[in-house]
């Protein structure tokens, strides 16, 4: 069939099932928008600032579990995408961004708008594409789905030269995708499997650390089979959050830095730790040197360059993380062990996430607040920041995909628009953004777009008129010498939501909150709350750098 | 320790970017690297010599595998191998030391490709003990201009770095 390779794309996006598309049009670009504008069925979300398309893909993607797309013009519009596309290579979040280019004839020549987009990503996409001849547009977009998708998810991006874009071809639809040098290996091995069976059989004190390669593969489920099977507790990282059901009782929230206090016990005590798609990040481990000293550690990833690159693992197993749980329930017998149960429970009471009841508005208290009007299942979407670690404490998410956070870059701005993302992935469930009044001036112009398309995210600003963590740094590594963390003029946020003619509500005390949180729910559109808090509150525990996971310290 | 890896990577623009990319933005130390066309000219394959201890090469072949474009990776630095690096070297070459000049080129079996009315320039083939030998016994006529290619390296006898895994020879 004869069309123009743009229109040839947007076929190709409709058979990977794509529904929506997030994005900004420009100059080179324009053909792509033209055949969107011949073709209805793809739902095309126009936001503010690229950054903000690129975001809300993201949270599209890690609400769905599909592939987030975004679309951007060339140059600026490219160059404004980089921080997302960096956010979710960062956190395996499977996008596919594409871009305009200036025509092949011009590219070199520093034209108008020009930018080798595909150069700056290299670092920051799984793989990137420049497209120079139209004909293999289709075997490109398929390539960028099945890359993007497969093996260890994340971004891939494909720039097309506006001349490429409007050149008549053949459509033919790929069917080989000749990728000779990609393969993800999928199965563990089973010898790894079995060596792994048996020391968890043979374990005293087994502790699980799940991370986000539990949901990714869609793995939730068997995660929990596999815990109640050995009875082994389970300590999630922030991306794992939601993978292990928060209120169960084998579950220590989240460890780390941050983590709970019995997690981190848990963590430096096990005599064999199973790892299960984590990559020992410095925010988890702290220092490397004396992470989980006493165990022997189990390490499942698809990614085999994640397998002793931070720490030194015993038993190695690549793949697939819910296909190498299956095949280790096949394997595991019940087990209990009732001593080391108790320990826990022991550590769980003395060393519960505790803060002090009090007249103030609490940021803890918001989050549980939150959690108990929505029954915890609400959508919890956050940016970066001190609210970001209270909502990964108190949150305590019961189900995969249900905790959207930016964890491994940590860019801040990400929230809003990943909300947008979220709420369109799913029209018909309460998403609500924990933010700060630091991050959400980041993007806050998407509030426009979520006003626009009738998005009804529910935005709770923790405005302590300051970079909150930033803050906590100071105080803790620079002698309380606070330099640049303070905004002295913010903008009124309940005035901001009335000039888009949105509901905003401000909340200065804890019995305000939540008649607030249910009159926003109640609202059909977008809602900020703006919730005044201190600003000398910290988060707590806290692991001071260098100090081993189990020495942290309370406020 | 220096290790030499054979690699293959699919021969698409922007290749190279990515595996030079790779090794600066991650750390890791290149001595040298060549690339060029295989039998096959949609693969191209690279020599690289790269400096680190066993974690560090475990890292960089896991990093390298990463890149969807690569093929392969051998580490053939245990193995039985032929490697040759190539050099022109252009030495000052005043009529009254010519002749001992092309007494040290023929003993290194080097070659002169150029004669200028000061200058000749010489090739050598050689692993790199032989190429360091030979600027170091040129280097007294004074050495003008050098360059030099970086390490290609082979397996020897019946093992292979290709697409398909090792086999036999018929």
């Amino acid at each position: 069939m004869k069309m123009t390779a743009a229109q040839a794309l947007i076929n190709c996006l409709k058979e990977q099932d794509v529904d929506v598309v997030f994005g900004i049009p420009g100059g080179n670009i324009l053909p792509l928008y033209d055949a969107m504008c011949k073709s209805s069925e793809i739902r095309h979300i126009l936001v503010r600032h690229e950054q903000g398309a690129v975001h809300a893909a993201d949270g599209y993607a890690r609400v769905t579990g599909k592939v987030g797309v975004c679309l951007a013009t060339s140059g600026p519009g490219a160059t404004n995408l980089v921080t997302g596309i960096a956010n979710a290579y960062m956190d395996s979040i499977p996008l596919v961004v594409i871009t305009g280019q200036v025509p092949t004839t011009m590219v070199g020549t520093d034209a108008f708008q020009e930018v080798d987009i595909t150069g700056i990503t290299i670092p920051i996409t799984k793989h990137n594409y420049l497209v120079k001849e139209p004909n293999k547009i289709p075997l490109a977009v398929k390539r960028a789905f099945h890359i993007a998708s497969t093996g260890r998810s994340g971004p891939v991006l494909l720039d097309l030269p506006r001349n490429v874009l409007q050149t008549e071809i053949t459509y033919i639809q790929p069917t080989d995708l000749r990728l000779l040098g990609y393969k993800p290996t999928l199965k563990g091995h089973k010898s790894q499997i079995a060596m792994a069976c048996d020391l968890i059989m043979k374990a005293k004190r087994p502790v699980i650390y799940a991370g986000g390669g539990v949901i990714a593969s869609n793995g939730s489920d068997i995660l929990t089979q596999l815990a109640e099977k050995i009875s082994a507790p389970v300590a999630c990282t922030l991306m794992g959050l939601g993978g292990f059901p928060g209120g169960h009782s084998l579950s220590l929230g989240m460890l780390g830095l941050h983590g709970t206090r019995y997690a981190n016990k848990a963590i430096m005590e096990c005599d064999v730790l199973i790892a299960l798609g984590v990559r020992f990040d410095d925010r988890v481990a702290v220092d490397f040197s004396s992470f989980a000293p006493k165990a022997k550690i189990i390490h499942v990833d698809i990614d085999p360059a994640e397998i002793g690159k931070n720490v030194k693992v015993n038993v190695p197993i690549v793949g697939d993380v819910k296909m190498v749980m299956e095949a280790m329930l096949e394997r595991l017998e019940d087990k209990k062990e009732e001593e080391w149960l108790a320990r826990i429970e022991e550590w769980k009471a003395e060393y519960p996430l505790k803060y002090g009841p009090s007249a103030q508005l609490k940021p803890q208290y918001i989050i549980e607040t939150i959690r108990e009007i929505t029954d915890g299942e609400a959508i919890m979407v956050t940016d970066v920041g001190q609210h970001q670690m209270w909502a990964a404490q108190y949150y305590r998410p019961k189900t995969p995909r249900t905790f959207i956070s930016p964890g491994g870059l940590g860019a801040m701005g990400y929230g809003l628009p990943a909300a947008v993302g979220a709420q369109v992935g799913a029209p018909g469930r309460d998403v609500i953004l924990v933010t700060g009044d630091g991050s959400f001036q980041m993007c806050m112009q998407e509030f426009g777009t979520a006003v626009e398309q009738e998005l009804p995210v529910k935005v709770v600003i923790f405005n302590n008129g300051s970079l909150g963590m930033v803050r906590q740094l100071q105080e803790f590594y620079c002698e309380r010498r606070y330099m640049a963390v303070n905004f002295n003029r913010n903008p009124d946020f309940v005035k901001f939501a009335g000039v888009y003619d949105a509901l905003g509500l401000r909340v200065t005390a804890p019995e305000q909150l939540p008649g607030a949180l249910e009159q926003a729910l109640k609202t059909k559109g977008p809602v900020i709350i703006d919730c005044v808090i201190n600003p000398e509150e910290n988060v707590y525990p806290m692991v001071l750098a260098g100090r081993p996971l189990d020495q942290s310290i309370d406020g | 320790m220096r290790h030499i890896l054979a690699v293959l990577v699919e021969n698409n623009p922007g290749v190279l970017t990515r595996v030079a990319g790779l090794f600066s933005r991650r750390g890791y130390n290149i001595d040298s690297l060549t690339v060029g066309r295989t039998e096959n000219p949609q693969i191209s394959r690279m020599t690289i010599v790269v400096e680190g201890d066993d974690l560090v090469l475990e890292q960089v072949t896991k990093q390298l595998h990463k890149l969807i474009d690569v093929i392969k990776i051998n580490d053939i630095t245990s193995e039985e191998y032929v490697d040759r690096e190539l050099v022109l070297i252009k030495v000052g070459a005043d009529p009254s030391v010519r002749g001992e000049i092309m007494q040290i080129v023929d003993i290194f079996r080097a070659r002169i490709v150029d004669i200028g009315r000061r200058t000749l320039i010489i090739e050598c083939t050689g692993d790199e003990g032989k190429i360091n030998a030979v600027i170091e016994s040129l280097k007294p006529f004074g050495i003008k201009e050098l360059v030099r290619t970086g390490k290609v390296a082979m397996l020897r006898g019946h093992k292979f770095t290709s697409i398909n895994e090792s086999r036999e020879d018929d």
